[in-house]
């Protein structure tokens, strides 16, 4: 093994792993979340649509898009590798123990939380990235140019009462794994100073309420604005 | 005081164990938590039967060697080494249940006892600073901060019980092997071994088997002396500085 695959391989190096990828999705919600607010302009999707076709042709966006992948990819590979190993390092459970006395409950189920945003994830991309991508979509023309017409579908999608429903719950999951996730990364990083640390801690917060709420508010008033 | 134990009893690490209920009474609200065991102890031997083997050795809480997963809590309810623990903090007819620090590197001796010599390897690996031989250097000879010697001394605080490792959910030590490199990290006598120290002090206790940190901070919570968790920090910092700049390949 070389130094860099040593370091890697540490519990250290795995969870600097953990770390990275997670604050690069983060990054990536604060893109999506502030992009997709062109969803409450009220001027029948024009720009939300000139929006999305950026997103998908833009070059720069592509790579940052594979960067995306990577992240969401190795984020959950080296979870699944990090619980196995922590599962191990405890083979006899304790009969009583009281976690809730000492850490949060977030801390002690991010596995649990992640595993439902990665559900989420399947059918969310399944029902809008996928179809952006490679599915039949119908077309809207702005001064002569074509685009594909992604808000009349989310329009659609978001008239399905269960569908937002699994929305709005997930983004509430998602609040719960960002609380944690967030001054967490820093943490690792070995972020942890009485002059940062605070305000940290308060932007995580911020950030776990605003950027899921923003989330979760888009199906609501889509659904409810469509009656 | 009438008090229902359940108590984990395990004949050697091979052994499965399990759980054995016994009733104490006149326990005394004065009693520590050690002194009622005493008694059942006493009790079982004039009984014939095997008494419950358990880690102690100061009683004034600075040792390190007591142990015990009390009610669901390294230690006990209270924020300290069970040898400080009183019998006040129960309350009459309460069930207790007794298990020893639960981890795979802290394999169970007998009973309650675990052995904890992995702690021990962890710091043969680099928990130690180089000094020269000779007359004993003045007082105050090397200036230190205040603020940094402070540090230090918190970080130096740690008595190595374990309850870190076994009130962490992955059974990670890393509270106790940060809180090691940081007291040495901070002072002008450790900077020989930085480098090394960091690297080596963690490999070790990779090897050991210990979980990895998810920063729930429940060992900092369960911590009998307070030890915190901007020592795993500084270790990580300490750790990545390491091995980009050391010369240990």
């Amino acid at each position: 093994m070389t130094w860099v695959t040593k370091t890697l391989n540490s519990t250290l190096g795995r969870k600097l792993i953990m770390a990275l990828t997670g604050l690069f999705l983060i990054l990536f919600l604060t893109g999506h979340v502030s992009g997709n607010l062109l969803l409450f302009k009220g001027d029948g999707g024009q720009a939300f649509n000139m929006y999305a076709k950026f997103m998908t042709t833009n070059p720069a966006v592509k790579l940052l898009s594979y960067l995306t992948y990577i992240s969401v990819i190795g984020h959950i590979i080296y979870s699944i590798s990090l619980s196995l190993y922590n599962k191990s390092a405890r083979p006899v459970a304790y009969s009583t123990s009281k976690g809730s006395t000492n850490s949060a409950w977030s801390s002690r189920n991010m596995g649990v939380l992640g595993t439902i945003i990665l559900i989420f994830l399947v059918v969310h991309l399944q029902g809008f990235w996928a179809k952006m991508h490679w599915g039949e979509m119908p077309t809207v023309t702005y001064d002569g140019e074509v685009y594909k017409d992604l808000f009349l579908i989310v329009n659609e999608a978001f008239k399905q009462g269960w569908l937002v429903a699994l929305y709005v719950l997930s983004m509430i999951f998602l609040g719960f794994h960002l609380s944690h996730g967030f001054a967490s990364a820093f943490q690792t990083l070995g972020i942890n100073h009485k002059k940062y640390s605070p305000a940290i801690k308060a932007i995580g917060t911020a950030y776990s309420i605003l950027v899921p709420a923003s989330f979760a508010s888009m199906p609501l008033y889509i659904h409810f604005s469509s009656y | 005081m009438k008090l229902t134990l359940k108590i984990w009893r395990q004949k050697n690490t091979a052994d499965k164990g399990g759980f054995v209920t016994y009733v104490a009474d006149h326990v005394s609200k004065d009693m520590s938590f050690l002194e009622m065991l005493d008694v059942l102890n006493d009790q079982l031997t004039e009984k014939g039967e095997d008494p419950v083997h358990f880690d102690h050795d100061c009683r004034e809480g600075i040792c390190g060697m007591c142990s015990l997963y009390i009610n669901g809590k390294p230690h006990g309810p209270l924020q300290t080494t069970t040898c400080q623990l009183h019998m006040r903090s129960f309350s009459d007819g309460e069930t207790i249940t007794i298990e020893p620090w639960r981890a795979k590197a802290f394999p169970v001796v007998k009973d309650l006892v675990v052995n904890r010599s992995a702690f021990d390897r962890i710091i043969q690996a680099g928990g130690y600073v180089s000094v020269n031989t000779g007359g004993v250097p003045d007082a105050n000879e090397i200036p230190i901060p205040k603020i940094v010697a402070d540090l230090a001394m918190d970080a130096a605080q740690c008595i190595g019980c374990g309850a870190c490792v076994a009130a962490c959910k992955n059974a990670s030590a890393m509270l106790f092997t940060s809180a090691k490199v940081s007291q040495l990290a901070l002072l002008p006598q450790g900077q020989v071994e930085r480098k090394t120290r960091a690297e080596k002090m963690v490999a070790q206790m990779d090897s050991e088997g210990f979980g990895a940190c998810t920063n729930t901070g429940a060992c900092e919570a369960e911590c009998p002396k307070g030890i915190s968790i901007t020592n795993i920090a500084r270790m990580n910092r300490e750790y990545f500085s390491a091995v980009v700049s050391s010369d240990n390949m």
